[in-house]
């Protein structure tokens, strides 16, 4: 049977508004309400689902980070997933350091599809399932917004700018998901309570022994340029004489 | 000074519209040259569009069978191979086919990217946006490395046309894996302009209420010659497909005036307009975030106001 790994980032709530602080030296996170990366809870119910259908038998959630991610590992557990892995790393992992560690994790684990999210709502970069699948030295499926199993081979319909992409993978693959993949479960009280005796196993980064990897040095962070309030118009004839003033309509 | 590669995107007929524009952001690195790789099968008439663009010093061909439908596991290692040859640059569009592929060439390099690029501050300082564009982060790639980027193409005024770079077939020695088959595309046929390159858009939200409530905005779109898009809800409710979705997670667009017809202004609908030039909205609530950011705001109901909009358009 078939064995699932999904990635969860802990990221600011996607409904948090997030500043820069005022030195510009990062972001003001502190005290802000914190929770699993979207696209990675549409990932862990993509893998919930296939389990549901009897398509998978075991999903195991990882997270890289401090402590703090067990919450959003114990959220994965709640959702329903088997077991979780911690990879404990003070500082910032950026994608392809992210990669290397979630390689050594597959290693270990040998999913047959690897699930996550397609960006961290954070960062936005949308590069570490991709950097994951080439270090892995297997396919990618990215942008999904279906994923259908077949023996060893996933049938995959992406969510690309022309329309929709249907590629078919071998499997060991890594997927990303796309918005319309799935709307994630709620949670239920007794699910919580379930998930705390799950299995939530740490280890630090240093004991994988991996080579630093190049990184990209952030040198500031400033608000983006505001977009000042325009004008209010009373009705259609004032709208239409405003764009014929600008030239924007004949 | 820098050589950069440039890898153009095509659906197998002709270049897309972003590769002038992420030429202009190699331009602005400051480039001793700049090439563009186009990769597909018999792509001679794609290869003359793209040396077409002012400020391409040669356009290298990967002609051979795998590359007649784009897949990154197939694509990336002949570009990894081809970056190798000397290049200090080697960016791609942000575009689904840009974002799919240039992590890939990246991690076969053992490189970072950088995402997203709105300005270049230095051959190795850009400035990215994050968090749904809620701020700016200005990141330096690391010195002896290449640097792999992609360019958001809002940012990036397209390169004039105009001039003929020399085109060489090249082969690269790249292993290919077959562990992955392109198998369909659906687009949505439409005669209406591209999203990403029209001058003109209307937009509608989950206000429009059904697939059929969007014909207004179709017929006011092709009174302006305009193209159409969504808010994320509209399309999850599927009254329009998903390549019509604009903002963080759909497409990221500058054109010169913005429809918003009955949609709210999320912050990740938002940071798929900021670049636009004029924002009109059209809202019933006049607390809508939407306005914050609208340079031309109409309160009131969008099933009065946009057929009014339309018989005043045609009266001219
Ligand atoms: C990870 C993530 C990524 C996302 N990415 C995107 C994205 O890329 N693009 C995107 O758009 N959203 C995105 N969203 C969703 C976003 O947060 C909003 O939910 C969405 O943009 C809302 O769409 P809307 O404005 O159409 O709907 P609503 O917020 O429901 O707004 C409808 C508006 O219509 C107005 N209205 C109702 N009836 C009328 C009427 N008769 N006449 C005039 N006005 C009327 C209402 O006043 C309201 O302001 C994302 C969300 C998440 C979590």
């Amino acid at each position: 049977m078939r064995k699932i790994m999904v990635t969860l980032k802990r990221v600011v709530d996607y409904n948090v508004r997030v500043r820069v602080k005022p030195d510009g030296s990062g972001m003001a996170t502190e005290g802000l309400k914190m929770s699993v990366n979207p696209f990675d809870e549409i990932a862990l119910e993509e893998a919930l689902r296939l389990r549901e259908r009897g398509e998978a038998s075991e999903i195991v959630a990882v997270a890289i980070g401090g402590d703090e991610c067990q919450q959003q590992l114990r959220t994965g557990l709640a959702m329903g997933a088997d077991r979780a892995v911690l990879v404990k790393a003070d500082s910032e992992v950026q994608p392809l350091a992210a990669a290397g560690i979630l390689l050594e994790i597959a290693k270990k684990e040998k999913p047959d599809i690897v699930i996550m999210g397609k960006q961290a709502i954070d960062d936005d970069c949308n590069q570490t399932g991709q950097m994951l699948a080439t270090l892995w030295d297997r396919p990618q499926a990215t942008f999904a917004s279906e994923v259908r199993l077949d023996g060893g081979t996933a049938r995959v319909t992406r969510e690309v700018d022309a329309g929709l992409e249907t590629i078919e993978v071998e499997l060991p693959a890594v997927i990303t998901t796309d918005l319309r993949l799935n709307e994630p479960r709620y949670i239920k009280l007794p699910d919580i309570m379930k998930a705390r005796s799950k299995p939530l196993e740490t280890l630090a980064v240093g004991e994988l022994g991996l080579p630093a990897v190049p990184s990209l040095k952030s040198v500031g962070y400033e608000p983006p340029a505001q977009r000042e309030k325009g004008e209010l118009v009373e009705n259609v004839a004032a709208l239409v004489g405003k764009l014929r003033e600008r030239g924007l309509v004949t | 000074m820098s050589r950069i590669l440039v890898v153009a995107e095509h659906d197998g007929v002709s270049l897309h519209s972003g590769a002038a524009r992420v030429v202009s952001c190699g331009l602005a690195i400051g480039a001793e040259s700049l090439d563009v790789a186009v990769m597909g099968q018999d792509c001679n008439a794609i290869a003359r569009q793209a040396g077409s663009i002012a400020g391409v010093s040669r356009v290298l061909c990967l002609d051979r069978e795998e590359n007649a439908r784009p897949l990154a596991a197939v694509q990336a290692p002949q570009l990894a191979a081809l970056a190798q040859q000397g290049y200090s640059h080697l960016l791609g569009p942000s575009t689904t086919f840009g974002k799919d592929l240039m992590p890939r060439v990246a991690a076969l390099l053992g490189v970072p990217q950088v995402s997203d690029i709105m300005s270049v501050e230095s051959g190795r300082r850009f400035k990215r946006p994050i968090y749904a564009g809620n701020a700016v982060l200005t990141v330096e790639a690391p010195a002896d490395h290449i640097v792999v980027a992609t360019a958001r193409l809002a940012s990036w005024p397209a390169a004039s046309e105009g001039s003929e770079a020399a085109i060489e077939a090249i082969a690269v020695d790249a292993e290919l894996p077959a562990h992955s088959r392109w198998l369909e595309l659906k687009t949505a046929e439409t005669e209406r302009p591209d999203l990403q390159s029209a001058g003109v858009v209307v937009s509608g939200g989950r206000a429009l209420g059904s697939a059929d409530n969007f014909s207004m905005l179709y017929s006011l779109a092709d009174r302006m010659g305009a193209a159409v898009g969504a808010s994320r809800a509209a399309v999850d409710a599927g009254y329009v497909s998903n390549d019509m979705q604009v903002g963080q997670t759909g497409k990221i667009i500058a054109p010169e005036l913005y429809f918003a017809i009955g949609i709210s202004g999320a912050i990740q609908h938002l940071t798929g307009i900021k670049d636009a030039g004029v924002i009109v909205a059209i809202n019933k609530d006049p607390e809508a975030p939407i306005f914050e950011v609208a340079d031309i705001s109409l309160v009131g109901d969008l099933f009065s106001i946009v057929p009014e909009l339309q018989a005043a358009l045609e009266d001219s």
